[in-house]
C-alpha cells in the first residue's frame, strides 16, 4: 500500500525535477525584473511590468501554445536554438521546466519586489559611507535582508511548477518518463477506466508533496527571521 | 604615511566648500572654509539646507556646480568633472537614525567599514573604540536588542572605526531624548578630545553646539552667513536673528578659579569678572566654556544689597535692541566680555538704559545648568556625580 508504483515513483522525481530547474533558472531573472521594476524608472516599464503578469492572467494552454510557436522547431527561436545548438525544447522535460517557470515566474518576481520594497534604502547608503561599493553594498546588506523574500518566492514559484498543467500539456505534451509530472499522470489516470484508484493515491501524493515543500519553507523563514530580528 | 605628514601640517587640514544647488524651493549655495580640526557646526533652522550641505559633502548630494576640497583633496569639482563616489571619499557619516544593519550584530556592524579600511591605514583600531564609546557588553547582540542611546554609541563607534578623514554628523541626538541626549554628549566629546577626529555637526541646538563646537557655521535659507568662533557669532547683534531668540545667549570663555567646597559652589574668572556657579568637579585653572541665556540676565543700576543673586557683574551697555516687542534684548560689555540680557521694555524706559551706561548684570547662580557648560580641553567628567 506505501509502495510507491513505478508510474508514481517515475511522476514524482520528474516534477521535483522540472520544478527544482524551474526555480533555479528562473530565479537570478527573477530578482534582476524585481530590482529593475522597483529601483528604476525607465520607458517602457509598464510595458515589462505587463509581460512579467501576463502568464497570471492568460488561460495556461494560451502561453503554452505561445511557447509552441515561438520554440517550436520551426519557431523563430527554437529553429536558431536547433541550428546553433542542436538543442530542442518542445516534448522534452527541459521544455516542461521551462513552461513551469514562465507560468512561475510572476509569482516569483512579486514576491522578491515586494521584499526590496520594504529594504531601508538609507541602510545602503551608510553601507556606502563605509567604504562599501555599490556591489558590496548589494551582496552584504540588501541580499541578506532580502533572502526571505526570494525564499517565498522561490517556495511560491516551485509549488506553482509542481501543479503546472496547462502550459506543459500544451508545449510538451504529455509523454512518459520524459514530460509526464505528477499531474499530467493524474490527468491521465482520470482518462483511464479503472485508473480512479491510482488517481486517488496521485492527489494524495501531491498534497504530501506539497505540504512538505511548505513546511520546509516555513523552517527555513522562520530561521531566516530570527537571524535578522536577533 | 601621509596621514603622519597631515598630522604635522596642521595647516594643511582645511575643509573649502562652494557649492550650488537647487533644492525645491530653495537655492542652496553654500561658500566657506574652515578647519579641520574641532568641531565645526553648522546650524540652522529646519529648512535652511543644513542636511542637503552635509549630503554634498559625504557625497549623497551632488552639487550642480561648484567645489569641495578637504585636506588640500578635491572630493568634488564641477568645473574639472571630479565626483569622488561616496565609498572613496573617506568621511565617516553619523546619521540621526543610527541606520545600524539589522541583520548583522553590534560587532559585525564596527567591522563593517573597519574591514575595508587598507591594512596600513588603520590607525583607529577594534579595541580602542569598543573602550571610548564604552559598547564591550553589546558587541554580541543584534541592534534591535539595543536602546536608543546604545545604538547612537554603535554608530559613533561603527563610523570612528572606517576611519575617516573627518566625521560628519547630521543631528545625532535629535532622535534621543534629554536624559539620552546628556549620554551621548560626554562620547562625542571625547571623540573630539582623545581621538582628535576633526567633526562637521549639523544641529539646530545652540546647547548642543555651545556645549560640543569650536566653529560655527550660520546658515539661512541655504546661504552661509557668517563663519567664526562660536563666542564671536553668538554675541553679534546683526546674527541674532538667526543665533536664535528663544535661545538667545552669550557665551563666555571661563576658567576654574576656586571652589567652596561649604556651599557646593565653584567659581569661574573670565574678562569680565567672577561667576560663581554650581559645584563642577574640575581641577583649578581649568578651562570651560559657559552660556548664559539672555533671560536669566537682569539688570540694575547700582549693586544691590541684601540679594540671592550672587552673580553682580559690572557692565557697559553696548547696544539696545530693537524695542519691538514687550522684550528688549541689552548688549553688555564685561571687561571685554560680551553678556546678553532680556529685560522688558517696560524697564527699560524705567531705567532709562542707552548705550554707554554702566550698570550691573544680575545672574542667578542656578540658572547655569550642566546644558550650559562646555568643556574646553582634554579633563575627565567635571560634573560632580550628584548633579
Amino acid at each position: 500500500m506505501l509502495e510507491l508504483t513505478p508510474l508514481e515513483s517515475e511522476a514524482i522525481r520528474l516534477s521535483l525535477r522540472v520544478a527544482f530547474w524551474a526555480v533555479l533558472v528562473s530565479l537570478p531573472f527573477g530578482l534582476a525584473v524585481a530590482w529593475l521594476l522597483q529601483r528604476y524608472e525607465f520607458y517602457g516599464k509598464t510595458l515589462l511590468n505587463g509581460l512579467v503578469h501576463l502568464p497570471l492572467v492568460l488561460p495556461p494552454v494560451v502561453v503554452g501554445y505561445l511557447l509552441l510557436v515561438l520554440l517550436g522547431r520551426r519557431g523563430p527561436l527554437g529553429s536558431w536554438l536547433y541550428e546553433t545548438f542542436g538543442f530542442t525544447l518542445p516534448f522534452t522535460w527541459e521544455g516542461a521546466a521551462l513552461a513551469a517557470a514562465v507560468m512561475a515566474f510572476p509569482l516569483m518576481v512579486r514576491a522578491i519586489r515586494l521584499s526590496i520594497e520594504s529594504v531601508d534604502q538609507n541602510l545602503e547608503t551608510a553601507g556606502r559611507t563605509l567604504g562599501a561599493s555599490r556591489s558590496a553594498v548589494f551582496f552584504t546588506i540588501t541580499l541578506p535582508l532580502i533572502a526571505p523574500g526570494i525564499l517565498t518566492g522561490c517556495v511560491l514559484a516551485f509549488a506553482r511548477s509542481l501543479g503546472e498543467f496547462g502550459a506543459t500539456i500544451t508545449f510538451v505534451s504529455n509523454i512518459p518518463g520524459e514530460t509526464r509530472t505528477l499531474p499530467l499522470a493524474l490527468y491521465s489516470l482520470i482518462q483511464t477506466p479503472e485508473g480512479e484508484a491510482g488517481a486517488l493515491r496521485l492527489a494524495l501524493l501531491s498534497v504530501l508533496l506539497s505540504l512538505a515543500a511548505l513546511g520546509a519553507s516555513e523552517l527555513i523563514a522562520r530561521r531566516l527571521r530570527s537571524r535578522l530580528a536577533g | 604615511m601621509t596621514q603622519q605628514k597631515e598630522s604635522q601640517h596642521p595647516e594643511t587640514r582645511r575643509l573649502d566648500v562652494d557649492v550650488e544647488r537647487r533644492l525645491g524651493e530653495l537655492q542652496l549655495q553654500a561658500r566657506f572654509s574652515c578647519a579641520a580640526a574641532g568641531i565645526t557646526a553648522v546650524f540652522g533652522r529646519s529648512g535652511a539646507g543644513k542636511t542637503s550641505l552635509v549630503n554634498m559633502l559625504a557625497g549623497l548630494l551632488k552639487p550642480e556646480r561648484g567645489r569641495i576640497t578637504l585636506n588640500g583633496e578635491t572630493l568634488f569639482d564641477s568645473q574639472a568633472g571630479i565626483n569622488v563616489p561616496m565609498e572613496r571619499r573617506r568621511l565617516g557619516y553619523v546619521f540621526q537614525e543610527g541606520r545600524l544593519f539589522p541583520h548583522l550584530s553590534v560587532r559585525g556592524n564596527l567591522a563593517y567599514g573597519f574591514k575595508r579600511v587598507p591594512k596600513n591605514e588603520r590607525r583607529i583600531q577594534l579595541d580602542e573604540v569598543v573602550a571610548l564609546m564604552d559598547i564591550e557588553d553589546l558587541l554580541e547582540r543584534r541592534p534591535s536588542a539595543l536602546s536608543g542611546g546604545e545604538k547612537q554609541r554603535v554608530a559613533l563607534g561603527r563610523a570612528l572605526l572606517a576611519n575617516p578623514k573627518l566625521l560628519l554628523m547630521d543631528e545625532p541626538l535629535a532622535a534621543l531624548d534629554q536624559p539620552r541626549k546628556d549620554e551621548i554628549l560626554p562620547f562625542i566629546e571625547r571623540l573630539r578630545d582623545e581621538m582628535a577626529m576633526p567633526i562637521v555637526y549639523v544641529s539646530h541646538s545652540m546647547q548642543e553646539i555651545v556645549r560640543l563646537a569650536d566653529t560655527l557655521v550660520l546658515i539661512s535659507k541655504g546661504k552661509v552667513e557668517a563663519v567664526g568662533t562660536v563666542e564671536d557669532l553668538t554675541s553679534r547683534l546683526d546674527l541674532r536673528p538667526l543665533t536664535g531668540r528663544y535661545e538667545a545667549g552669550a557665551v563666555l570663555t571661563t576658567a576654574v578659579a576656586g571652589q567652596d567646597k561649604a556651599f557646593g559652589l565653584t567659581e569661574l574668572r573670565f574678562a569680565g569678572g567672577r561667576l560663581r556657579v554650581p559645584h563642577l568637579n574640575l581641577p583649578l585653572g581649568q578651562s570651560l566654556r559657559v552660556r548664559i541665556r539672555a533671560r536669566d540676565v537682569s539688570i540694575a543700576l547700582s549693586k544691590p544689597e541684601n540679594t540671592s543673586i550672587l552673580n553682580m557683574i559690572e557692565c557697559t551697555v553696548q547696544a539696545i535692541g530693537e524695542e519691538r516687542s514687550p522684550q528688549v534684548d541689552l548688549q553688555l560689555d564685561a571687561g571685554g566680555a560680551a553678556i546678553w540680557a532680556r529685560i522688558t521694555a517696560r524697564s527699560c524706559r524705567a531705567l532709562d538704559l542707552r548705550p554707554g551706561l554702566k550698570v550691573f548684570a544680575l545672574i542667578k547662580s542656578v540658572a547655569i545648568d550642566r546644558q550650559s557648560l562646555g568643556r574646553r580641553d582634554r579633563a575627565e567628567r567635571f560634573l560632580a556625580e550628584d548633579q
